[in-house]
């Protein structure tokens, strides 16, 4: 009943190939097949959010794509985000506003507040809480998280002006 | 007492105390593995031969337990185990959750798996083992089990009546704990009472939601006989005790291990048969079994709270002075108390805790805990205070109507004084010190009180319905073995501290307490490297080991940062003597002359680096032949702290509420939200006003969203993340935090809890800022959550 299928794919800039159960879903492919254990399950049905990954440069749920879909796609998580040094202003505006408590919540809330920077370089305090809201947090009660965002934002474009 | 260096207390500037930091918003320096995906999670680690565990769960509320086949599920490939009951308690004895000094409180014994009857809907019957989590599922849903379905005794309401279904027989009835004490003349403070106000209050059971999971990783070595568990926990040395006694073990060939923790709130400070389970079977096959919960046994077998029916009288007189409190709690805490802490600690607390922040001399409560066939309760965040403070507050606000009062001005005159202390509350509350009225006083230099009633009665005209609700609250903190030690429970009241210095002159401190997510392993650190005067970057600290750490009660009920902390102050100042007096011995000076800052020993009179501490460990650790023969240079101490005058630390606060309803839909905007809370020494506050931000969301999650449906079958509706409703985002408003600081003086550090004070008074604020709008239409809703539906049915719109 478990059918196998290959793929191949570019995950954090690196290739890879495996053999997939067809009922993979794209976090636990991570998480167990490899070792990219920064993207988190916690509802496995899309509400939370706590999974949230890239997926060709958008913002996905983990346990919603299944990863025998993935051949030839480019995933990128917190991980590599980390690496490259795309999102550094963000992730020390989350450290400066202890925007993270429990940090369950924060590899996914990093991506998808990641996206609201280049989508909505303008956005008020009302639109990033409005763009966050699919991505729970129980600790902090999200003050932090819009505060560290705003601070970015301001940030990148006193820079742009610049 | 008190008096900790500070540069205010020196009248210095940061500057010249550069290690300073009591009293300061450090970032912690662990949320850095937490924003690049570093952490380590329970479910993150793996382990050599981890197999992996899944349970059958009851579908029904009450049934017994016919026949388990297992034939079917043995064949599913990657299946290696089945267990039922019989099979682990053959290593594991049941747990009995009663206090002793709860009186005549009885529960029935618990196993990993029951053996004969399934007592709620999500109960974990049945155990498959399998190379992977998805092979265990499989081997589940092949698992044959035969149910009996009962009828199943769900409303607490009748838990008692004739007729009810006793869910243990060998108890005799439903009722698990009733206590009633009386203070003063209760019947004579509301005969002679100008006014009696009275109603009833509900409080939705709901839970944790964490979004991590209970997880657990047990992994028993036959080879040395220890069995090791790593867990996501809040109270490691307490699962320690409870694994090695209920596996008939000894304490010392258990460990566990707790990394990082995705938020607990309460919910992971409890012993769950599901990870009891997991023990036994990992010590059965004598190899690792990892179990992390899913969302739907999360919300079926996580410990939920609250589930509370309260009947309240306040009795006043012509000036508005409080009387006499009359409280009646009922609560149905499932089919099993929850072991150790047990279930009847929520209502006791809720009946120790109603009228608190007030001044009057009579009071009655009784409390009552019941059986049903529901998924057990037991503490959560803020445990009894939300229903205490809602229940009080929404008696003070009914009261200041019917007197006709103005609500600040009624509670002006009511709360105990500021200058009252000590004192003990009617309920039998012994408070140190609080400050009711400096932080009335805070939250009114905060609240934009007429702007807001300008407004209010601006948008009435135009049919916009706002209101604003307050909300005094006391908060137990501290617990000393008060709490749960004199009832017999295996649970830490003092917690300890080892400080060491190595040889590059940095610091280890291991602490008892734990970190999840509070920001415990941050405060340890300003507090050890203000205390020896290092800077904090040069202190590593280390929690959730009990093989490495001094042993302690872990980190609930606001005991972290004020027991915790005390320690790591006190050892780290040990540390700081011991230091200088090697360090006097090298530089042939008085160690009494010598001080040390940022990390180098410095002439205290005129602050000349005299040696780095990274020098003094150099000789310390490599040239010791270099020192006097008889110094003693043991660069680490250890201290332990444990409350000794009081039962608990009470802290206090209030809040206000300042929201929208929409009286056509029934929902509830929240426009801004405050909050003044008194922790005592605050010592990093960007922490605790996170703290205070979190807690007073969790707080409205139970107000307005939150709630475990049940049908009348027992069937628990609400097991999704979309059919639980937590707050996001777009939903909060932005919160206004204050403080008023007034130390313990039971400690050098003076703190008290701070995590637990939004939780406790943002239920009460909502409730009545949500009535303050609705009372030109003479509605009221008093049921939380306060859902659009019973908004709508209290104005009236539906039936």
């Amino acid at each position: 009943m478990n059918r196998r299928i290959d793929i191949t794919l570019t995950v954090n800039g690196e290739r890879v190939s495996r053999s997939v159960d067809t009922r993979l879903h794209l976090i636990d492919f991570l998480r167990t097949e490899l070792g990219l254990t920064g993207a988190h399950t916690a509802c496995e049905h899309g509400v939370c959010g706590a999974c949230t990954v890239r997926l060709d440069g958008d913002p996905v749920r983990g346990c919603l794509v299944m990863a025998a879909s993935l051949d030839g796609s480019v995933v990128e998580t917190i991980e590599g985000l980390s690496d490259t040094g795309e999102i550094r202003d963000l992730q020390e505006a989350f450290v400066a506003r202890n925007a993270a408590q429990c940090g369950y919540c924060t590899p996914g809330m990093l991506i998808t507040a990641a996206e609201i920077l280049t989508t909505a370089p303008d956005a008020s305090r009302e639109e990033i809480r409005e763009h966050i809201s699919g991505n729970y947090c129980r600790c902090t009660g999200y003050q932090a998280i819009v505060d560290a965002v705003e601070d970015v934002l301001k940030a990148r474009r006193t820079s742009e002006a610049a | 007492m008190n008096e900790i260096v500070t540069p205010k207390s020196l009248g210095l500037s940061r500057e010249d105390l550069p290690n300073s930091y009591i009293g300061r918003s450090v970032p912690r320096p662990n949320v850095r593995k937490l924003v690049e995906g570093r952490a380590t999670y329970t479910d993150d680690v793996t382990l050599p031969r981890l197999v992996h565990a899944a349970f059958l769960r009851s579908p029904h509320a009450h049934a017994r337990i016919v026949s388990i086949d297992t034939a079917a599920a043995l064949a599913v490939p990657g299946v290696v185990r089945v267990f039922t009951g019989a099979d682990l308690a053959k290593v594991c004895d049941p747990w009995v959750a009663v206090l002793a000094h709860l009186k005549g409180m009885k529960s029935a014994p618990q196993y990993p798996l029951p053996l004969e009857r399934a007592t709620w809907q999500g109960e974990a019957v049945a155990a498959v083992v399998a190379d992977t989590r998805a092979a265990a599922e499989d081997g589940v849903a092949a698992l044959a089990v035969a149910f009996e379905p009962l009828p199943a005794q769900v409303d607490m309401e009748t838990a008692l009546a004739p007729g009810a279904v006793v869910i243990h027989p060998e108890l005799g009835d439903n009722l698990v704990f009733t206590r009633t004490a009386e203070t003063g003349d209760v019947a004579g403070a509301f005969a002679a009472a100008h006014r009696v106000v009275e109603a009833t209050f509900h409080t939705g059971r709901h839970t944790g939601v964490t979004l991590e999971p209970r997880s657990i990783i047990a992994d028993y070595n036959r080879a040395d006989g220890t069995l090791t568990v790593h867990h996501s926990t809040q109270a490691p040395h307490m699962m320690q005790n409870v694994f090695a006694t209920q596996l008939r073990m000894a304490e010392g060939d258990v460990r566990v291990i707790c990394k990082d923790v995705g938020g607990s709130y309460g919910i992971k400070v409890h012993v769950y048969p599901d990870e009891m389970a997991v023990a036994c079977m990992s010590k059965i096959m004598g190899r690792p079994v990892k179990f992390i919960a899913d969302r739907f046994e999360a919300f079926g077998s996580d410990i939920h709270a609250r589930d509370h029916r309260i009947k309240g009288r306040l009795a006043v007189d012509a000036e508005g002075r409080f009387l006499a409190f009359d409280i009646d709690d009922l609560t149905g805490i499932g089919p099993y108390s929850v072991y150790p802490r047990t279930s009847a600690v929520e209502g006791n607390q809720v009946v120790n805790l109603c009228g608190g922040p007030y001044a009057f001399a009579n009071y009655r409560c009784t409390t009552t805990v019941v059986l049903q066939n529901k998924s057990p309760t037991c503490q959560y965040r803020a445990v009894g205070h939300p229903i205490a403070t809602t229940v009080t507050e929404g008696l003070v606000d009914l009261a200041a109507e019917a007197l006709g009062m103005d609500k600040v001005a009624l509670r002006r005159k009511n709360l105990i004084r500021d200058d009252a202390y000590p004192c003990t509350s009617p309920a039998g509350m012994r408070f140190e010190g609080l400050s009711h009225h400096a932080s009335l006083d805070k939250l009114l230099e905060m609240v934009p009180v007429e702007k807001i009633r300008a407004d209010q009665a601006e948008q009435r005209k135009r049919g916009v319905y706002r209101g604003l609700g307050f909300a005094s609250f006391i908060e137990l903190t501290n617990p000393s073995p008060f709490m749960y030690g004199i009832g017999g429970a295996k649970i830490s009241a003092q917690d300890g501290c080892t400080v060491r210095m190595d040889p590059d002159g940095s610091l280890v401190a291991l602490s008892g307490v734990t970190e999840q997510g509070q920001g415990t392993e941050a405060i340890l650190a300003q507090i050890v490297a203000h205390g020896v005067g290092v800077p904090v970057s040069k202190v590593k600290v280390v929690t959730g080991d009990t093989q490495t750490t001094p042993y302690g009660g872990g980190t609930w009920a606001c005991r972290g940062a004020g027991i915790g902390g005390e320690a790591a102050l006190q050892s780290a100042i040990a540390l700081k003597e011991q230091i200088l007096e090697v360090a006097g011995a090298m530089l042939q000076a008085q160690a009494a002359s010598l001080d040390i800052v940022m990390g180098e020993v410095v002439d205290k009179a005129t602050g000349q680096v005299r040696m780095p501490l990274a020098e003094l460990g150099r000789i310390v650790y490599y040239r010791g032949d270099t020192l006097p023969k008889d110094l003693a240079r043991e660069l680490v101490q250890t201290r332990h702290f444990i409350t000794k005058e009081y039962p608990f630390a009470f802290t206090n606060g209030i809040q206000a509420s300042w929201l929208e309803v929409d009286v056509e839909t029934g929902m509830v905007k929240l426009l801004e939200h405050w909050c003044v809370e008194d922790c005592g020494r605050v010592i990093n506050p960007m922490l605790v006003d996170e703290q205070v931000r979190g807690g007073i969301v969790q707080g409205i999650g139970g107000a307005l969203y939150e709630h475990c449906i049940y049908n009348e079958d027992g069937q628990l509706l609400t097991t999704t993340l979309a059919d639980y409703l937590v707050p996001m985002a777009a939903e909060m408003p932005d919160m206004h935090v204050g403080h008023v600081e007034t130390p313990t003086k039971e400690s050098l550090l003076g703190a008290k809890g701070a995590g637990e004070a939004g939780t406790a008074g943002a239920p009460a604020a909502i409730m009545n800022a949500i009535n303050d709008a609705l009372s030109p239409l003479g509605a009221r809703v008093l049921a939380q959550p306060f859902t659009p539906d019973r908004i709508l049915r209290a104005l009236g719109t539906i039936a």
